[in-house]
């Protein structure tokens, strides 16, 4: 991601090596770790390893067929557990499908999430009391509906009051391929006429599927924003720390009437784009491998240890990954099949001729298998 | 110690099979949970296998190189301690045949994560195989008999005490166009909204009617339309067929209860389920019935031959925003009574969203024109060009009708036909005729 100018400026507090370094022209980010702890540093490094630990096994787990579908976030984990960190107490989410991560910091039930993807509910988590709204799979839709949310925001008066018990601010994410959608200019606009307090969180993690970034934008993403009046800065995806502040920065500056930012984390999916795709056939080895080598979580365990974090931590750590395995692994070879009414339980909310019609054409059906007759 | 048994999941979406392209372990061998036990290649991709049991490995149940349906055992192991045993969740989704639309819509509940791209070897449904774990069905399946409708009644809210009101903008506009104040309507929508039944219980009788107005006259004395597109079709065509076919018309008038009342039956029928049905079906079966026992209405005037068609490609004249055209059904004469009113509709719905094809206008043998829609009793259809034959049914209603010398109320209608003379003479005419009017009369001549 270079200009012809040469590197973009790059928000990074932490170097590959975990030396932590805020330079000067961002010190107004800076501010924001000064006031985290050392429980805060070790609550990041948990949750990053909790869901890297639970994101393999769900890619296991599908390929021992409990799953219909695995999304993977490996290599996500700092621009996900950062910015969720970073969300207040009345603010909204507008995930896309791969933001375990986001969703964690949250309280977001991870069987949720499992049970989505192996095809038994459609998320499970109620957005009007976790905040964290419901997957989108449409790519850039939950984008314009942020926008909208935040557009409600700003007529409920919830912005700039200077009262943290009511203001608000609205965070959404999607990732590089999605800005390709008109959506998210629709929704760029919508927020910057408006003004609404929206942070638009792009996670370039520089692959959508098989298309690289360069089939997306010519421009470095940071700068989408720009032409609508909605400013943008690049951080680096892959440090937690940089991830926190500037969220926490430009979710304030939304939160005080400031109006809405662009944050681009740049990253790299290191997965497969889901358990059905092989990167292999497209991108070589190198390169990834070149990503593996600044992984956060390593990055951000080297931070802990210069800090005086010891092996005793990480390996606990490391054995409550393997307990969360076990755990949602037994939940999930448990998990009953939903009843088959549930396909039509919430398609009106009042009984619908056509529905019931339909219903009762499947019930029919699933009665004519010889196997489940017995 | 219990035997447990690997079966091939679909790794993919949709996938049926997979080779084993290698073994990472052999029978005596200990495996770990989540331990790469092969390395399997799909239609889009090579992954490894982990190993859902720990235990000894007691038996591979394929070789390298093999293939291997989705569903069939690949490994058994003798677990140790609990195992975990349940279907993979994918068994439940049933694997679908591609007729099964109906039944893909709802395995898609399941997949609907799945991305969808065109790129079958990236992601997406795989390549469909043998299907081996396709269900099987029993063998007295009931046709899918889809449960009568049963509408519901939505129940009342009343309105919300505070002075806003909840209405759409339509709604607005309809209650400003009728002159009822929103605030001094009871609203009975799910969410205390105001419909658009609230509004017109509302309005006075009155401005009901005043909404129906007759449009003002325009103030010009005079509009000029440009002669273009499909209504300089309609004219070229009309004047050729005006001017080179001698036309002919005859009408009758029957008694057309006993076709409502079929249709009503048809309509209720679970067979026709979600399929309109209307006296223009009947219609188009009277004439395909009569066009049998009268071959030369269906046929071709060429000035050297008439060419008689032994198959029905049957037009109906439809009105559409772009103006009149013909399109017809293919072979109409071979269908069941279900696909005929299947064709039609779809022909009707097409013509509405202006998607109608030229091939699909083309080689038309006869026509029917349903101007009983327009609440007209009957007229003189005009020929379509090179047709010999077309019928206009009107409307149908209660009207006075003489049986066993009483006067009884009866659902009447007329039909109309104008013939190309050079090719049917009054004979043939009024005998095609007679049979249309004969089905619609008594449906039941159909059964011969
Ligand atoms: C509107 C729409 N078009 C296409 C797709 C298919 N699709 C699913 S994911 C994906 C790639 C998205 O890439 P990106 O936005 O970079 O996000 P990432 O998956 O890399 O996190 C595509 C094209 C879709 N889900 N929705």
């Amino acid at each position: 991601m270079t200009t012809s100018a040469g590197r973009v400026p790059q928000v990074q507090m932490l170097s590959p090596d975990g030396v932590f370094e805020v330079p000067s022209e961002y010190a107004h980010y800076g501010k924001y770790i000064e006031k985290l702890t050392l429980d805060d540093f070790l609550k990041f490094y948990r949750d990053m390893a909790r869901i890297r630990r639970f994101d393999n096994e769900c890619t296991a787990l599908q390929r021992q067929g409990q799953m219909g579908l695995w999304v993977p976030a490996v290599g996500q984990e700092a621009a996900q557990i950062g910015s969720g960190y970073a969300v207040g107490k009345n603010d909204h989410m507008f995930p896309s499908y791969r933001e375990h991560g986001v969703a964690i910091t949250h309280g977001i039930d991870l069987m949720s999430i499992i049970k989505m993807m192996r095809g038994v509910n459609h998320g499970g988590w109620n957005p009007e009391e976790t905040r964290f709204h419901l997957y989108a799979i449409v790519l850039g839709t939950q984008v314009l509906h942020a926008a909208g949310y935040a557009m409600g925001v700003n007529f409920d008066g919830n912005v700039g009051t200077g009262d943290p018990e009511v203001d608000q601010a609205v965070i959404t994410y999607f990732g590089d391929g999605a800005t390709a959608e008109g959506d998210v200019s629709e929704a760029l606009l919508f927020a910057a006429v408006n003004k609404s307090p929206l942070v638009f969180f792009c996670q370039n993690n520089q692959w959508a599927i098989s298309s690289p970034v360069s089939a997306q934008t010519v421009v470095p993403l940071y700068l989408r924003g720009e032409g609508f009046g909605v400013p943008g800065i690049q951080v680096d995806g892959n440090d937690v720390l940089a991830c926190y502040a500037v969220t926490a920065k430009h979710m304030d500056d939304a939160r005080n009437g400031l109006g809405p930012s662009l944050i681009e984390a740049l990253t790299y999916r290191v997965g497969a784009h889901t358990t059905s795709d092989d990167p292999s056939k497209y991108r070589p080895q190198e390169e990834t491998d070149y990503w593996i080598a600044r992984d956060p979580i390593t990055r951000f365990e080297k931070f802990l240890r210069r800090q005086g974090v010891g092996d005793e931590f990480f390996q606990e750590v490391a054995q409550a990954g393997d307990d969360l395995a076990t755990q949602i692994r037994e939940a999930t070879f448990a998990m009953p099949n939903p009843p088959l009414e549930n396909i039509f339980k919430h398609v009106y909310t009042d009984p619908h001729p056509l529905v019931q019609e339909q219903q009762a054409w499947l019930e029919n059906y699933e009665s004519s298998f010889e196997e489940d007759s017995k | 110690m219990s035997l447990a048994v690997f079966n091939l999941p679909d790794v993919g979406e949709g996938l049926t099979e997979a080779e084993i392209v290698s073994w990472k372990v052999a029978a005596g061998d200990q495996v770990s949970v989540n331990q790469v036990i092969c390395e399997i290649e799909t239609a889009k991709s090579i992954v490894e296998l982990p190993c859902p049991f720990a235990g000894t490995i007691e038996k591979l149940f394929a070789k390298e190189g093999d293939t291997v349906l989705v569903g069939t055992p690949i490994i058994s192991v003798q677990a140790e301690g609990n195992i975990l045993v349940a279907g993979p969740a994918t068994s439940s989704i049933p694997i679908i045949t591609e007729s099964d639309t109906m039944h893909e819509a709802v395995a898609d509940v399941a997949s609907s994560v799945a991305s969808d791209e065109t790129k079958p070897n990236l992601v997406g449904y795989g390549s469909a195989g043998h299907g081996a774990t396709r269900r099987k069905r029993s063998g007295a399946v009931a046709a899918a008999s889809l449960a009568s409708s049963i509408p519901t009644a939505t129940s009342a809210v009343p309105s919300a005490l505070s002075g806003d009101v909840i209405a759409k903008p339509p709604i607005r506009k309809l209650a400003k166009d009728l002159n009822v104040d929103l605030s001094k309507v009871v609203s009975t929508g799910p969410a205390g909204e105001i419909t658009r039944e609230d509004v017109v219980n509302a309005a006075t009788q009155a401005s009901v009617f005043r909404n129906l107005t007759t449009p003002a006259i325009p103030s010009e004395r005079e509009e000029r339309i440009p002669v273009k597109g499909v209504r300089k079709a309609i004219a070229t065509a009309m004047v050729q067929s005006a001017f080179t076919a001698p036309h002919v018309s005859i009408f009758v008038d029957v008694d057309a209860t006993r076709t409502m009342e079929y249709v009503k039956r048809l309509k209720a029928s679970t067979d026709f389920a979600g399929v309109k049905v209307t006296p223009l079906l009947l219609m188009a079966k009277a004439m395909m019935w009569a066009v049998r026992r009268n071959p030369t209405v269906n046929s071709t005037w060429t000035d050297k031959e008439i060419i008689v068609h032994n198959f029905v490609n049957f037009g109906v004249a439809a009105a559409t925003p772009r103006g009149l055209i013909v399109p017809n059904i293919k072979d109409a004469d071979q269908m069941s009574m279900l696909e005929l009113a299947r064709q039609l509709e779809l022909l009707a719905a097409t013509a509405r969203e202006g998607k109608t094809t030229p091939e699909d206008m083309k080689d038309g043998t006869i026509t029917i024109t349903n101007i009983g829609v327009f609440g007209v009793d009957t007229g003189t259809p005009i020929l379509n060009p090179g047709q010999v034959a077309i019928v206009a049914l009107g409307s149908i209603r209660p009207k006075p009708w003489v049986v066993n010398n009483e006067i009884v109320i009866r659902q009447v209608t007329t039909i109309g036909a104008t013939f190309d003379h050079r090719v049917v003479d009054g004979d043939v005419a009024s005998r095609f005729v007679q049979d249309v009017a004969s089905v619609i009369e008594e449906p039941a001549l159909l059964l011969d």
